[in-house]
């Protein structure tokens, strides 16, 4: 980890895990709990060291587990404190209770998943099964591509997750391995523009407690009987609307960004050459910078190749989705984890409901790849590319193409 | 290590650079490799390397368990840590200019532990002409995390590396 400086740099070479660490220092939250975890790990070090440094002005917590991480810093948000943690695969696994009840809590909290492929078999490496099989809890979910952006949606999403049309904690999901470990060059916003950026804290007082003014917080609700059925389904729908009310929210906050820092990342979905493209893949997180590569490699060679790739994943960028979809005449899905019960990616079977609603038919192919730490490189692109362009002459793999099955 | 140090020296010289360190299990004396690109233009892929353009062998020993020379590309460059004289190493044809430098004698000179990773730096700065030696050291001041006799210590290192490495560039030698 980099040594602390006298003055704070305008940039620094660190690990995606160090960017992230910068992210929670630059949004000055008010807690910050965390138990480590392979390959989250260093980040609780950069944080720890941070926070030994005087440079982060939190209140760590060393907690005995994730489980316990996660329920101080409910307690924390509840009284409107503005909180931070990061987890990984079993972690996260270990943090499912308090986990599956933040978002009903409405609790605007920020967590980094530090993704890594689910055990069994033994692995510590990367993979996106952990975010992925958590996908439908309600956390709002952004996948990162480049160390930059680690450190910058991390920023970002205590803007959207304190958001009063959203209050919903946010997952920045970033990669095990090739970004958690990746060494770049990172640039550093300024305090004092990340301060601008974040503005004060906006605590939903209607549920922070006061001991002024006591009340209930989450009594029983529900029942088949009496006012709980509407009042659950209220409560539900509510929930649903602030999913909903995060996608137009992201966009704003990303733009908002832009315009303070001059970065500017695409904030649901990015496509990539898609305009006058007969077929596109879809990719998500740090294996899209290979695919860039693979798809100028294509167009090199006379092919007219696309790509979309997924920022936010959850909410589901259904209309921007569908909208980039429609440009193209086949699909190919990068998956850096399985649906077991579909037998096909997880982000393929989204793109499958987006198809749905579109008037023409496209074909889909799912491609499986970069599980536990593998390697999606430009030629495994290629052949995703390849395997895409063929389905316009009508061979469509009805089963997912292991994209690693020949890695030796 | 060594790969974090080289990134930062690069970045201070302008260059993109993305380092990606490969390693398992927390466990001492594993084999580890890191894999480093650096270009005058934003890099986009975040993957491993497998046509090296130039291989740093940081302990002589290595080569026992893996095959350091795997993907080599032609007119490759190596920087080996080795006490042997260039014609006792079996080297293929792909080389094209090998820095040797018995780092392992130094490291055990200089820190009393085999730790190789500042001297072999050194080494490579030689060896390539890539990166000054000004900016490692710069590196290892301002981002190593080390002070006091460490950085002392990993800065004599870096010079000795830098100074003793004998550099040779190989004839091609004819296809057979």
């Amino acid at each position: 980890m980099s040594a602390l400086p006298q003055a704070r740099p305008q940039h620094v070479v660190c690990d995606g895990n160090e960017a992230a660490a910068w992210g929670v220092v630059l949004s000055r939250p008010d807690m910050v709990a965390v138990y480590p975890i392979t390959p989250q790990t260093s980040l609780v070090e950069a944080l720890a060291q941070f926070a030994a440094d005087g440079v982060l002005d939190a209140e760590m917590v060393e907690a005995e587990g994730e489980h316990s991480v996660l329920s101080v810093l409910q307690g924390a948000c509840l009284a409107g404190a503005r909180t931070y943690t990061a987890t990984s695969g079993p972690g996260l696994a270990f943090m499912f209770e308090p986990y599956i009840r933040t978002p009903g809590l409405r609790l605007p909290m920020v967590m980094s998943i530090v993704t890594r492929d689910t055990l069994s078999p033994q692995c510590v490496w990367g993979g996106h099964q952990d975010a992925m099989s958590v996908r439908e809890i309600g956390w709002i979910q952004m996948y990162c591509e480049t160390v930059q952006e680690i450190l910058d949606t991390v920023i970002m999403a205590f803007k959207v997750a304190e958001h009063r049309d959203v209050m919903l904690p946010v997952n920045v999901c970033h990669d095990g391995n090739y970004l958690s470990f990746g060494v770049c060059r990172v640039d550093l916003p300024a305090q004092g523009g990340v301060d601008t950026f974040l503005g004060k804290p906006d605590t939903n007082w209607h549920v922070a407690l006061d001991p002024d003014r006591p009340m209930g917080v989450d009594p029983l609700t529900g029942g088949g009987g009496g006012p709980g059925p509407a009042l659950f389904a209220r409560y539900r729908k509510g929930q649903c609307r602030g999913m909903q009310n995060a996608l137009g929210v992201i966009e704003d906050v990303h733009r908002d960004f832009g315009e303070h820092f001059g970065r500017r990342h695409a904030p649901l979905l990015e496509e990539y050459r898609l305009d006058d493209a007969d077929y596109a893949i879809v990719t998500i997180g740090s294996m899209t910078g290979a695919a860039k590569d693979a798809v100028d490699e294509a167009r090199a060679r006379g092919q007219r190749a696309g790509l979309i790739k997924v920022k936010t994943y959850r909410p589901f960028p259904l209309q921007a989705m569908a909208q980039a979809l429609g440009k193209v005449k086949a699909v190919g899905v990068v998956d850096r984890s399985v649906s077991f019960g579909w037998n096909c990616g997880p982000l393929h079977q989204d793109v499958l409901g987006t198809l749905a609603t579109l008037p023409q038919r496209v074909p889909a192919v799912s491609f499986i790849g970069g599980l536990a730490g593998a390697d999606l490189t430009p030629a495994h692109f290629a052949r995703a590319l390849q395997t895409t362009a063929q389905t316009l002459a009508g061979a469509l793999p009805l089963a997912p193409v292991w994209l690693n099955e020949s890695d030796r | 290590m060594a790969a974090n140090l080289l990134a930062h020296a690069l970045v201070e010289e302008g260059k993109h650079v993305v380092a990606i360190p490969s390693f398992g299990f927390e466990r001492r004396g594993a084999p580890v490799a890191a894999f480093l690109r650096f270009d005058e233009a934003p890099i986009r892929r975040m993957t491993n390397i497998y046509e090296p353009d130039c291989i740093v062998c940081i302990d002589p020993t290595v080569a026992r368990a893996v095959n350091i020379f795997d993907g080599i590309r032609e007119n490759a460059m190596l920087v080996q840590a080795t006490r042997k004289a260039l014609g006792e190493l079996n080297l293929p044809r792909q080389v094209a200019r090998a820095g040797l430098c018995d780092a392992v004698g130094i490291a055990l000179e200089i820190f009393r532990r085999p730790i190789t990773n500042t001297i072999m730096l050194g080494a490579f700065a030689r060896t390539s002409g890539l990166v000054r030696l000004e900016s490692l050291q710069a590196a290892l001041r301002g981002e190593g995390g080390l002070r006091d006799a460490a950085l002392e210590q990993n800065l004599a290192a870096l010079a000795r590396g830098y100074e003793v490495t004998a550099v040779h560039a190989i004839e091609r030698r004819a296809a057979a």
